[in-house]
């Protein structure tokens, strides 16, 4: 089966087509704008000069490691804590000094927060009780966020007679009820076990849709991120390195950091050779004839030093030597496998002493004479499958 | 193995056994001298109270105990305004170590971790002097021409002495300067544990500060609040050192009506019967506040 050499002018990157798309408008004007925006913490740098547009109607995700700055950023649009430097803008109106009470900004809180004296509804009726609604205005809209998490039943309980989930539903309804024009999640599901953890994406995503609300989500678990957002904003020291749909993220990550942090990967180094009908030709030490990639929008000079990115599923492992007409071909021999059911995993040592991340979906049940450990295998990748990034 | 179950199952039965014989020995067998005093009739012997306690006639021994001492009380409306004297006082004044105590104990409980300890030690600190040698410097700084009034003269902000010592006034500054580290230590402890993101969630769901303090501090360090206005409320009641010393004779406390009867009267039935009442009354807030407590837990496990 050849894969396909080119990306054809109507291929998407990544699996999922995406109608809304607002940053691609240029006329479009942003809900949240931050502009330039420095924070410190005497010495410590948070965040670092970042200038960064949020839609309404988007599910944006920053992601990032700890201390990356990403929890700062969002408690600086929650009114916590204020700019050194910059300008924060909410709907074309600055931020600066309007205090959190005064913000149509509310959080989930990575510890939910919950008020441990006040019952479920009271927690929920919270805010809109300090906007001085009408009682029956406020039964009803506390009574609409039941339903919405599914936790009628509970309305008397009181959050330390919640399970974990369900505290978490409380912590949401009550950052929904008063309607915010952006909701701020910090870590939301960080708390919950991994089987609810994505039952719940899957629940946010479907509440974000039906209220059409703004959500903001810091979290540091990329599969998280790449389930739930439109757009990732991906942090490093305080800094922005890539904002992008997951299927960018993924398949186009700008940097090495990115394509590390965001799933797994395989980099191979090598030195940039010259351009042939679009294709780049890179001399790496791992594999013996020059490796072939496809990936246009790089610039890219002879000699200069590349790191090769592939991800582990877009690799093919194989037993048998491949024709002569085959590129981006390298040996080596299995170093470890590991069955997971869904995928199994080789890892292929190169002769250079590299190991090789590849994946392989099992498709079938039973497979006729399997790899083995320690098997001399052959590993190939098509030239659009690899990503070029400059050192 | 016989052994040592039989030394464990002695520890584990007197462990618990320990708090009861304590409170036996020095709380019960007293009380219950106390309330056969109170039963007496005051009589010029040693000890002078009559009947006192015989084998051989016990018929008589309680066929001569009644209550004329809890009659009189009733009767004399000196110590029903004592009683009423002192609970105004005690409330009052727990009212204003509340004013006082709170902003130190969120203060303590908001400094930097590695200060409070430190804090903690500065607030329990004047223990180490005895009790009745601060009221005493207390007199000093109070009366007319005490430090106060040479303070006040020499920032210009008063002309005459002030006229504090031998009133009510200096009641209430006498107890809450003493009773402050027993109002502060359980707001502390309780204000301590607080989780600063419930304020935060408070603010960011349009609550202001002040109405977040009252909303959500108040009621979580409910607990602490009861606890020091108890510790503070029951001593202060039966108060006798800080009204003689500071307070004047004007200054009406059963405390002091107690030693008064004991001391200059001699009536010891009386004075017991005063104790006794004294006891009913502190019991009461006691009480309400179990009842409190209790019905609480019954709401939220």
């Amino acid at each position: 089966m050849p894969p396909p050499s080119r990306q054809s002018a109507s291929a998407s990157v990544g699996a999922v087509r995406r109608a809304f798309a607002p940053w691609a408008d240029p006329d479009a004007k942003p809900l949240i704008r931050f502009e330039n925006v420095t924070k410190r913490f005497g010495e410590a740098v948070a965040v670092d000069h970042l200038t960064l547009d949020i839609f309404e109607g988007e599910f944006f995700c920053l992601l990032g490691p700890s201390g990356c700055g990403k929890t700062t950023l969002m408690r600086m649009l929650a009114g916590f804590e204020f700019p050194t430097e910059g300008v924060i803008t909410l709907a074309g109106q600055s931020l600066e000094g309007v205090p959190p009470y005064r913000r149509p900004v509310n959080m989930m809180f990575q510890s939910y927060a919950l008020f441990p004296h006040m019952s479920v509804e009271k927690n929920i009726a919270f805010g809109l009780r300090q906007d001085g609604l009408p009682k029956s205005e406020i039964l009803d809209r506390v009574g609409e966020m039941l339903r919405l998490v599914q936790l009628e039943k509970l309305a008397k309980r009181y959050p330390s007679q919640l399970s974990g989930g369900q505290r978490q539903r409380v912590a949401l309804a009550r950052a929904l009820a008063k309607r915010p024009k952006v909701l701020l999640l910090d870590e939301p599901l960080g708390a919950l076990d991994k089987k609810l953890r994505e039952e719940t994406q899957f629940e946010l995503m479907d509440i974000q849709h039906e209220l059409g609300m703004t959500f903001v989500v810091v979290t540091h678990d990329q599969e998280e991120a790449m389930t739930m957002a439109d757009r990732i904003a991906v942090m490093d020291h305080g800094r922005i390195v890539q904002v992008a749909t997951p299927g960018e993220i993924y398949e186009q990550p700008k940097t090495r950091f990115i394509a590390e942090f965001v799933g797994d990967v395989n980099i191979l180094e090598g030195h940039v050779q010259g351009q042939e009908n679009g294709l780049w030709h890179v001399k790496s030490p791992s594999a013996e004839m020059p490796l072939t990639i496809d990936d246009p929008d790089e610039v890219l000079h002879s000699g200069q030093a590349v790191a090769i990115a592939v991800r582990p599923e877009k690799m093919v492992v194989q037993r048998e030597k491949p024709g002569p007409e085959a590129v981006n071909v390298l040996t080596g021999e299995v170093w470890d496998i590991g069955y997971l059911g869904d995928w199994t995993v080789y890892r292929i040592r190169l002769e250079t002493g590299e190991i090789l991340r590849v994946s392989c979906a099992n498709v079938s049940r039973f497979v006729e004479s399997p790899i083995d450990w320690d098997e001399q295998v052959y590993v190939t990748f098509a030239p659009g499958a690899a990503v070029i990034l400059a050192e | 193995m016989k052994e040592r179950s039989f030394t464990k199952r002695l520890t584990s039965g007197l462990v618990p056994a320990i708090p009861y014989l304590w409170l036996g020995v020095f709380f019960l067998v007293p009380f219950l001298i106390v309330f056969k005093i109170s039963l007496s009739d005051p009589a010029i012997a040693q000890p002078p109270y009559k009947p006192v306690f015989e084998w051989s006639d016990i018929t008589g021994f309680f066929s001569a105990l009644d209550v004329e001492n809890f009659e009189l009380l009733t009767q004399d409306d000196l110590y029903f305004r004592a009683t009423l004297s002192s609970v105004r006082i005690a409330a009052i004044s727990t009212i204003l170590l509340l004013l006082v105590g709170f902003p130190i104990a969120y203060g303590m409980a908001r400094a930097p971790e590695r200060h409070r300890s430190l804090l903690v030690a500065l607030v329990i600190l004047p223990f180490w002097t005895s009790f009745l040698i601060r009221i005493y410097a207390w007199i000093a700084i109070l009366k007319p021409e005490g430090l106060l009034t040479q303070a006040l003269t020499g920032m210009g902000l008063i002309s005459e002495p002030l006229d504090i010592l031998n009133t009510e006034w200096a009641v209430y500054i006498g107890i809450v300067y003493a009773y402050l580290p027993f109002m502060v230590l359980p707001l502390y402890a309780t204000l301590e544990k607080m989780d600063d993101t419930l304020l935060e969630a408070a603010l960011d769901l349009g609550s202001t500060p002040w109405r977040s303090f009252w909303t959500i501090t108040v009621p979580l360090a409910m607990p602490g609040i009861i606890a020091g206005s108890l510790l503070c409320f029951i001593p202060a009641v039966g108060e006798f050192v800080i009204p003689d010393l500071l307070g004047g004779s004007e200054t009406l406390m059963i405390g002091r009506q107690l030693w008064s009867e004991f001391f200059s009267n001699r009536d010891w039935p009386l004075a017991s019967a005063v104790a006794i009442l004294l006891l009913i009354v502190l019991v009461l807030p006691i009480v309400i506040y179990r009842d409190v407590e209790a019905r609480r837990m019954e709401t939220r496990p």
